[in-house]
């Protein structure tokens, strides 16, 4: 029994760190989409916000200006994305994708030309890291059965962006749903002509729902290269942004939803790195491409057939111009 | 003496070449019920766009309460203690009321505190204008007229003194318009002033003090409604003189061309649109099929038409019989000698971007005359355009010209030219003058009458009463996709209508709908 406890224990702690930078980003995607601007670039945000981290942690020795480099990287090319969608009301899939190529270019072009490791930064340690922390009391009831094997094994021991992740639910529900920005919010997103008709303006208040996505895709990629792993290494957001985007939808847009739909894709993957070269039953060994292709499988299955009924925003992707 | 609420002073707008506003000069009393019609395209919307401050004037000053006042976006208009009612009305449909009330004008960053004082607030302006609505139902799943009902306290909650309502009667029941006039009397009483944006003469004879006409971007007249008629208002809004009632002859009716027998659509999700109904339209007579929009209407054309497949009961044309075991499509449905005019004329009429000479030929491009070989015959799709714009005076009179570039009568003028050119046995119009000016309305209505007197069967789906009463012969009201009335159009009057199209005696009240009678 205690070894079934310690093997689930340990899929559900890998569960929250797969899901750390899914949250963040979703999260990010809500603010963005729920005011109507289709948020693809979310990936290449993370990317370059990754990237940004570990070149200054690695820089200044500081996990904490890293983390803040990313933010302001992040932040940076949502402005982009807001001044070519926003302003320039171009498309907002095409600003988006150029974003991610950018990002997936630009990344290992710095790299290779500041740091002369073939793309990757330099290793990072100490407080360059966002190493684990335990919470208080952790070790006292470690050897209390169940609840303390969960507090202190689950609960506790993970890096603070671990943490800040899962706060976020809670502030973006909180900012969406109980403030006048999340009433203003939610509403450019519906229709941005009553937004305008009743005195507000459409585009600061869309360039501030994607400065926030920025913020947040920014912690995402200081998770990755500074906190999940000790460097940045090229693409190592890998499809995250996407599947990020796809518990947005799948979540509904919504933040609790979201959530869930984020913990099971982590899950899967959790599952997935588990069950590599484990025999199953009935089944057998299933080969390791096709567990790693799991996750991305079902999320097409779900997207596909059970995700019901989702109302997007009904103005999301629709530039908004006054002229009738 | 007190200064005007409005005072408009040589206002001029140009959108590129087009002069939208040309000096105009408006004055609208203060407490007072202002009437401003004129045709699509004279400008009125523009004008109030810029009072509203969507636009800013190239030149010209706006007064507001005898104080110069820049308006520059609409925060500016709502500060200046004006508010606006729109056509496609500004509401988040899944809000609540209140939170579309308070949106924008929310008085603290934090909701909770905001909605304690915004309900507050509604329910005072609830109790003085008489405008009851629930504040925590979902916007969208109200009726229209509660829906504008919502716009107007929007507008009151910021405080609005002068109120523009833009086209604010169209697209409700004659019951609806009449509540409506009631709120519009109790905000004059309580010194509101109102700007009524229409292009219905008789609102504005029924509720207006004053009225002010306009015409190809310019202030043409400015009457006492007191001392003015229909009549003289359509002159000025026209600038020649236009025939308001259809000129025709009782009908005579011959055989039946077009029959539906016990239709029933249901649509993607299962809801029944239209509920097991049978109707014959004869030779020589025009069928009208009257309602408030959304009651089937649009679903009986397209299963007439050919756009949807028959899945209960069938219907007779031409002598065949279509059923859902023997589908047709709607371009044999024309050969069947079916003239088809789309309620939307945007969405299924035309292809706004292409030009007038393929509009021309939508839905018969197949036809031999318009191919060759191998290519189509350009030559013979110009001159077929040319030939159809000459017919049914279409302007300007070129085949070249983006269909999206015709003004809506002209629009509706090519597609009908294109649906009657071959002499259907069967029209189907929808909306024969939804955003068509007055003057091509009349010249729509004699085309129309002229195929009938010709030996067509001809159904006109209208949701203008007054148009389904002057133009047809009989009438069929639509309530939820069932007929719940038939008469004829000699004993059909806007009350007995407007009754069945809100589903009979749901509005019992019957005393004072004498304002759309006309």
């Amino acid at each position: 029994m205690s070894e079934f406890l310690t093997i689930m224990l340990s899929t559900f702690d890998a569960t929250i760190r797969v899901s750390t930078p899914l949250i963040l980003c979703a999260m990010a995607g809500l603010f963005s989409e729920r005011s109507g601007i289709v948020d693809i670039g979310l990936e290449g945000k993370m990317l370059a916000g990754a990237f940004a981290a570990a070149a200054v942690a690695s820089v200044t020795g500081s996990a904490w200006l890293g983390l803040l480099g990313a933010i302001g990287v992040a932040i940076s090319m949502s402005l982009l994305h807001g001044f070519a969608c926003i302003t320039h009301k171009g498309n907002q899939v095409v600003s988006g994708l150029a974003i991610n190529i950018l990002a997936s270019g630009l990344t290992v072009t710095l790299g290779i030309a500041w740091f002369h490791q073939g793309g990757q930064t330099p290793l990072l340690s100490g407080d360059a890291r966002f190493l684990s922390i335990d919470l208080p009391g952790a070790l006292a009831v470690e050897n209390v059965p169940v609840l303390g094997a969960i507090y202190s094994q689950l609960i506790s021991g993970h890096n603070a962006l671990v943490y800040l992740a899962f706060i976020t639910v809670p502030v973006t529900w909180w900012v969406v749903y109980q403030t006048r920005f999340g009433l203003r919010l939610r509403a450019v997103g519906e229709n941005p002509q009553a937004v305008d008709t009743a005195g507000i303006s459409v585009f600061w208040l869309r360039y501030r729902a994607v400065i926030c996505a920025g913020l947040l895709c920014g912690i995402a990629g200081a998770y990755l290269s500074t906190a999940q792993n000790a460097s940045f290494i090229r693409e190592m957001s890998a499809g995250k942004g996407y599947i990020a985007l796809a518990a947005l939808i799948f979540g509904k847009w919504r933040p609790k939803t979201a959530l869930l739909a984020c913990l099971l894709f982590g899950f899967l993957e959790a599952l997935t790195v588990r069950l590599e070269g484990v025999p199953l039953p009935l089944i057998g060994e299933v080969p390791a491409q096709l567990m790693q292709a799991l996750p991305y499988i079902l999320t097409v299955i779900l997207l596909a057939g059970f995700i019901g009924k989702a109302t997007a925003p009904k103005a999301i992707g629709i530039p908004y111009s006054k002229e009738r | 003496m007190q200064p005007p609420a409005i005072d408009l002073r040589k206002i001029n707008k140009s959108f590129g070449p087009v002069q939208a506003n040309k000096n105009v000069n408006l004055k609208v009393a203060k407490g007072s019920i202002h009437g401003i019609i004129g045709e699509n395209g004279a400008g009125k919307s523009t004008l109030m766009s810029i009072l509203y401050g969507f636009y800013e004037a190239d030149s010209g000053e706006i007064l507001v309460n005898g104080k110069l006042s820049s308006i520059r976006s609409s925060k500016d208009a709502i500060y200046a203690g004006i508010g606006m009612v729109h056509q496609h009305f500004m509401l988040i449909e899944n809000f609540s009321v209140l939170e579309n009330v308070m949106l924008g004008a929310e008085l603290s960053s934090s909701l909770k505190e905001s909605k304690i004082s915004a309900r507050e607030e509604l329910q005072r302006l609830s109790n003085e204008f008489g405008l009851a609505v629930d504040p925590d139902a979902i916007t969208g799943d109200l009726a229209v007229g509660l829906q504008q009902r919502v716009e107007i306290l929007k507008a009151l909650y910021r405080g609005a003194e002068i109120l523009i309502l833009d086209e604010p009667t169209g697209v409700l029941t004659p019951q609806e318009v009449r509540q409506l006039f009631e709120i519009l009397n109790a905000l004059r009483k309580r010194g509101v002033s109102v700007m009524l944006i229409t292009h219905k003469l008789q609102e504005i004879l029924a509720i207006t003090d004053e009225v002010t006409v306009m015409r190809g971007g310019t202030m043409v007249a400015t009457r006492e409604t007191a001392t003015t008629t229909k009549e003289e208002l359509a002159e000025l809004m026209v600038g020649r003189k236009v025939l308001l009632e259809v000129d025709k002859t009782p009908a005579k009716p011959g055989k039946v061309l077009l029959e539906a027998k016990n239709l029933t659509i249901k649509d993607s999700s299962g809801v029944t649109r239209l509920d097991n109904v049978s109707l014959k339209v004869h030779a020589g007579e025009i069928l009208g099929i009257a309602g408030v929009s959304g009651n089937g209407q649009t679903e009986l054309l397209d299963v007439l038409s050919g756009i949807v497949a028959v899945q209960q009961g069938s219907v007779v044309l031409g002598g065949c019989a279509i059923d859902k075991d023997n589908v047709l499509n709607a371009k044999d449905f024309r050969h069947l000698s079916l003239g088809h005019v789309a309620e939307d004329r945007h969405k299924q009429g035309m292809v706004t971007d292409f030009s007038a000479r393929e509009t021309a030929i939508m839905g018969f491009q197949d036809e031999p005359e318009f191919n060759g070989r191998i290519f189509m015959n350009n030559k013979a799709v110009t001159e077929h355009c040319v030939k159809l714009m000459a017919e049914f005076d279409v302007r300007p009179g070129n085949p070249h010209l983006k269909s999206a570039n015709f003004s809506g009568g002209n629009q509706q003028k090519l597609c009908i030219a294109r649906e009657m050119e071959r002499k259907p046995k069967v029209l189907l119009v929808g909306q024969p003058t939804r955003g068509v000016d007055i003057g091509a309305i009349e010249f729509i209505h004699q085309q129309v009458v002229s195929l009938r007197d010709a030996g067509s069967a001809v159904l006109v789906v209208s949701v203008e009463l007054e148009e389904v009463m002057s133009l047809c012969d009989r009438i069929i009201v639509m309530f939820e996709g069932r007929i719940v009335g038939e008469m004829a159009a000699a004993d059909a009057d806007a009350q007995k209508l407007g009754l069945l199209m809100g589903n009979a005696g749901s509005e019992s009240d019957t005393s004072a709908q004498e304002i759309t009678a006309s």
